[in-house]
C-alpha cells in the first residue's frame, strides 16, 4: 500500500500544476471587485468643456469599458459594443485611457461611437486608480455603484452571452 | 610554438569583459532620472520599486520594467515618496488597486499558505520518507540471526567454498 504513495503524491502534484497552466496568468483578480467605484471627474472625448463622474455612470446597471485609439485589441471587440449600445439594454461609458482626444475621436468616427460618454483619461491618473493594467477592460457597475465584476481584454460573443448579460440582467433585477 | 594562442585568449578575455560591462549599461537605461531633496529618500524610492511588481511584464519590478504603466506606476511612487508618505501607505496604495499581486513578498494568509510553505512541506514530506527507509534498512541490518538461520547461513558458505563435482 505504502509504495502507492509517492505515485499518488506525484499525480496530485502534476494535476495541480497542470490545473495552473490552464489559467492565464496575466488576469489578475482585481481587488476593487465588490467594492465601490473609484471617485473620479474627467472632461469628455468629445466636448473638453463637459465632465464625466462616478455618479453619471452608476444610476442605473452600466458597463464602463477602458480602451485607447492605440489598442489593437479594442478594434477586436469594438463590433460587439456597437452591437450591444444598438440593443439599448445597458448604457455603455468608456474611459479613454491614455490618449489624445483628437485621435480617440478620430477613431470613433472610423469606427463607430457605441458609448453614451467617453471620459478622457489623457495620463491615465484615473486608470490607475481602477487598478487598469492592460487595455481594453471592462467593469460591470451596479446602480449603487459598486464594481461587480471586470473582464480583462477583449469582450467576445461568449463573455457577453454567458458572463456580461446574465450578470446584467440580475443587477436590473435587484433594487 | 604557436605564439597566437595566449594572443587569442587576452582577446577572448576582452571580448567576454566588454560584453560583460555592455549588458549592464544596457540594463540601466530603463532607469528614470528622479531627484529627492532628501537622500534618504531616494533610497526609499529605489527600494519600492524593487519590490512592486509590474502587471504588464509580471516577472519584472516596476523599477526595472520599460512598460508603459510601470513608467507610470514610478511617477506615483515618486510623487508619494516625495510628499513624505510612509512607506506602507505607498505599498497600500498599489495593494488597494492592483491587489497582492504586487507585491513580490506577498503577506501570509489562508491564499497564500501554499505559496509560502508548500515548498518547505515537500522537502520535509521527501526527508521523513527518506528517514523512515533508512531506518527500516536499519532495522533490517540489526535483527541478530536465529540458530536455525546461522546453521543455513554457514552449510551456504561451505558449499559455495568446496564446490561438489
Amino acid at each position: 500500500m505504502t509504495r502507492f504513495i509517492p505515485i499518488l503524491v506525484f499525480v496530485g502534484l502534476l494535476l495541480l500544476l497542470g490545473y495552473g497552466l490552464t489559467q492565464d496568468p496575466h488576469k489578475v483578480t482585481s481587488p476593487l471587485i465588490g467594492k465601490p467605484a473609484p471617485d473620479f471627474t474627467l472632461p469628455t472625448v468629445w466636448d473638453a468643456s463637459r465632465q464625466l463622474s462616478k455618479t453619471d455612470i452608476s444610476k442605473k446597471p452600466s458597463l464602463f469599458n477602458v480602451w485607447a485609439s492605440w489598442c489593437v485589441a479594442c478594434r477586436e471587440e469594438h463590433p460587439l459594443l456597437l452591437k450591444l449600445s444598438k440593443t439599448g439594454k445597458v448604457p455603455i461609458y468608456s474611459l479613454n485611457y491614455k490618449d489624445q482626444p483628437a485621435d480617440a475621436q478620430q477613431w470613433l468616427k472610423q469606427f463607430g461611437d457605441p458609448y453614451l460618454v467617453s471620459a478622457s483619461d489623457l495620463h491615465g491618473k484615473v486608470g490607475i486608480d481602477w487598478g487598469v493594467y492592460g487595455v481594453p477592460e471592462t467593469f460591470v457597475i451596479d446602480r449603487k455603484g459598486i464594481i461587480r465584476y471586470k473582464q480583462i481584454g477583449p469582450i467576445t460573443e461568449k463573455d457577453l452571452q454567458e458572463t456580461l448579460l446574465p450578470l446584467l440582467d440580475e443587477l436590473n433585477h435587484e433594487p | 610554438m604557436n605564439l597566437n594562442q595566449p594572443i587569442r585568449t587576452a582577446f577572448a578575455a576582452i571580448l567576454f569583459a566588454a560584453l560583460y560591462l555592455f549588458g549592464f549599461s544596457l540594463q540601466a537605461k530603463t532607469e528614470d532620472i528622479v531627484q529627492f531633496d532628501k537622500p534618504e529618500d531616494a533610497e526609499r524610492y529605489n527600494r519600492l520599486t524593487h519590490e512592486l511588481r509590474c502587471l504588464v511584464c509580471q516577472n519584472q519590478t516596476i523599477g526595472d520594467s520599460d512598460a508603459e504603466l510601470a513608467g507610470d506606476l514610478r511617477r506615483e511612487v515618486y510623487t508619494m515618496v516625495d510628499a513624505g508618505q510612509s512607506d506602507q501607505n505607498i505599498v497600500d496604495f498599489l495593494v488597494n488597486r492592483y491587489g497582492d499581486f504586487v507585491l513580490y513578498r506577498p503577506p501570509i494568509k489562508a491564499s497564500t499558505l501554499l505559496l509560502w510553505f508548500g515548498p518547505g512541506f515537500i522537502v520535509l514530506m521527501i526527508l521523513l520518507t527518506l528517514w523512515i527507509k533508512k531506518r527500516k534498512q536499519q532495522v533490517a541490518q540489526d535483527m541478530p540471526l536465529s540458530a536455525n538461520e546461522r546453521k543455513q547461513l554457514t552449510e551456504l558458505l561451505q558449499k559455495a567454498k568446496d564446490p561438489q563435482p
